[in-house]
């Protein structure tokens, strides 16, 4: 039994009372506990839409999903649900409320109830597993954006949650401020947190262990990594790319070059070429 | 036309706790015509730079002459300023407000006072130019449209006042990679029929890369390295001291060299990837059987 579970979802934004839109049209996943899951698809596929549907911040239209068994419609398990599946979005300045850090990532805790010596344990955990902890005292505007959304990512692990989805973390930072957060994200999976990541960076994609990808609200394809990107054409049909490492064994193929299958990341290529 | 901006210093919060100074003597120059990219870490003084070009900012000194204007001199019409220079903001389908793509494109144009003629066409040539079709999205509303279609059209409203500069901030940020093509497409065409001034700030370094004729790097409010692609992003650790990075193709040959491989140049592009590889295991077989 999966973390979380996606039984055949349906969810519809209502313009009026006859008028409305199907962002997810019958999708049925099973992440595993402990599994790192991206999902990729186009603008409006529906991939924010499930990440919504996963932490009861949009409740299914058809169908049902469980977070480690609780219903995400059961009103008395809400805040078991958000608190087992965080999240965390694009923009870190949206997600930042207090005005010093440590504030910031007790905001959680301390909504959870929890009484305040335990809190501030979580808080230094918290921010020692984002790498912040000696930013603790300063004012979050005062931060990089990749520091922000680690701050962010900070405030979500203080509730000590099993999985954490993260909504295209990467979108608005620099190239230092995608790696360290790229780098985080990896942290926790090691750690043993279920990761699952939207995101329109196929190389990002390429380091999960799984990817979906998400087509007019269906499951278009599922499946590791290397399979998936095997199929670089379809991938371009639906509008996406491949990995930099794909696409040069695409080519250096076609001039008769013989570079193994599989091969997704620039690493990878690397080692294969000068092996 | 050109951009000249000279010794240009800009501080934020001065006077109170939190000084500091975001703009440090900013020298630049962009010909008529050149396509330049401007990267930078988060809050290296890009957007602050940008916001001078086009008069949202004034400077504590320097000046800024836009062709023969300097627009940072007292008397200068700041309507006149905005509708030369074009800044597309980060995100700016956040801005769009009216009830049909139509009206939103054309808001801008009619502000100048134009008639509704010539405001219709000029809606048709942006919307033609951003890929949108007149037809098919002219009457809908901004607010059903995909992701992609919402940032066009943003890019139309921009258009539509027929700017001679054209800054685009990260234009392409949370879009999937087909409608970041498709941006692409459009600025390479913009270049192509109307010759003017773009302005490229992104985090992407493999665009940057691609389509810019002249790269600025900026770090704490100064300009500290500037050139053509590929004289820039062949420094490949200084850029990365800078929070930056290489292009995709040039960090594949730079982690090879890394490797032991020896390859003199340093592409910008994934053709250019595929031919330095292509020819480096060609050496190394014939290498082999030499041996």
């Amino acid at each position: 039994m999966g973390i979380i579970e996606i039984e055949d979802l349906v969810f519809e934004y209502k313009k009026d009372e006859e008028d409305s839109v199907r962002a997810i049209d019958g999708v049925s996943i099973d992440i595993e506990a402990g599994s790192f899951t991206a999902i990729i698809g186009r603008n409006g596929s529906g991939k924010s839409t499930l990440a919504k549907n996963i932490n009861a911040l949009l409740l299914p239209d058809g169908g049902a999903v469980y977070v480690d068994g609780f219903d995400t419609r059961d009103e008395e398990g809400l805040w078991e649900v958000r608190q087992r599946a965080g999240m965390v979005f694009q923009n870190p300045d949206n997600q930042l409320v207090a005005a010093i850090v440590e504030d910031d990532v007790a905001f959680g805790p301390e909504n959870l109830g929890i009484p305040s010596e335990s809190i501030d344990e979580r808080v230094r955990g918290a921010l020692m597993a984002v790498d912040m902890y000696e930013y603790r005292k300063k004012a979050p505007h005062m931060l990089s954006g990749g520091q922000k959304q680690r701050v962010a990512i900070a405030g979500v692990v203080a509730m000590r949650p099993k999985c954490i989805v993260f909504d295209e973390p990467t979108a608005m930072l620099d190239p230092h401020g995608r790696s360290e957060v790229m780098e985080i994200m990896k942290r926790l999976h090691a750690d043993g947190i279920t990761v699952v990541l939207i995101t329109h960076f196929m190389e990002e994609a390429a380091d999960a262990d799984r990817i979906i990808i998400m087509n007019e609200g269906r499951v278009e394809m599922d499946g590791p990594p290397a399979e998936v990107f095997r199929q670089a054409d379809r991938i371009r049909a639906l509008d996406l790319s491949v990995p930099i490492a794909v696409e040069l064994a695409e080519r250096l193929r076609r001039r008769g070059r013989d570079i193994p299958a599989g091969i997704i990341k620039m690493e990878e290529m690397v080692e294969y070429l000068c092996q | 036309m050109s951009i000249v901006v000279k010794d240009l210093v800009h501080t934020y919060g001065a006077g109170t706790p939190y000084e500091s100074l975001a703009l440090d003597k900013v020298n630049m120059e962009v010909a008529d015509g050149e396509f330049a990219g401007l990267i930078g870490h988060t809050g290296s003084g890009k957007s602050t730079l940008v916001q001078h070009l086009n008069g949202i900012l004034k400077p504590d000194s320097g000046q800024i002459f836009i062709g023969d204007v300097d627009i940072t001199a007292k008397g200068v019409k700041l309507t006149e300023i905005r509708r030369k220079i074009g800044l597309l903001f980060q995100y700016p389908e956040y801005q769009l407000f009216e009830e049909t793509v139509y009206k939103d494109v054309a808001f801008g144009p009619l502000n100048l006072g134009i008639s509704e003629e010539e405001a219709e066409q000029r809606v048709r040539d942006a919307l033609s130019t951003v890929g949108l079709d007149f037809g098919k999205f002219a009457e809908r509303s901004p607010f059903e449209l995909s992701g992609g279609q919402k940032r066009k059209a943003a890019i139309a409203g921009v258009i539509a006042m027929k700017p001679e500069v054209l800054i685009l901030d990260e234009p392409t940020a949370g879009l999937d990679p087909k409608s970041q093509a498709d941006i692409f497409d459009m600025m390479a065409r913009i270049r192509a029929e109307e010759r003017i001034i773009l302005i490229l700030i992104s985090h992407n370094m493999g665009d940057v890369a691609r389509v810019c004729d002249k790269v600025f790097v900026m770090e704490n409010g100064r300009i500290v390295l500037e050139g053509p692609p590929s004289e820039v992003f062949s420094q490949g650790e200084l850029l990365k001291s800078k929070g930056l990075g290489l292009p995709p193709a040039a960090e594949m040959i730079h982690m090879m060299r890394e490797s032991g491989a020896e390859l003199p140049e340093t592409p910008l592009t994934v053709d250019a990837a595929v031919d330095i590889i292509d020819e480096y295991l060609l050496k190394k077989h014939d290498r082999s059987l030499a041996h």
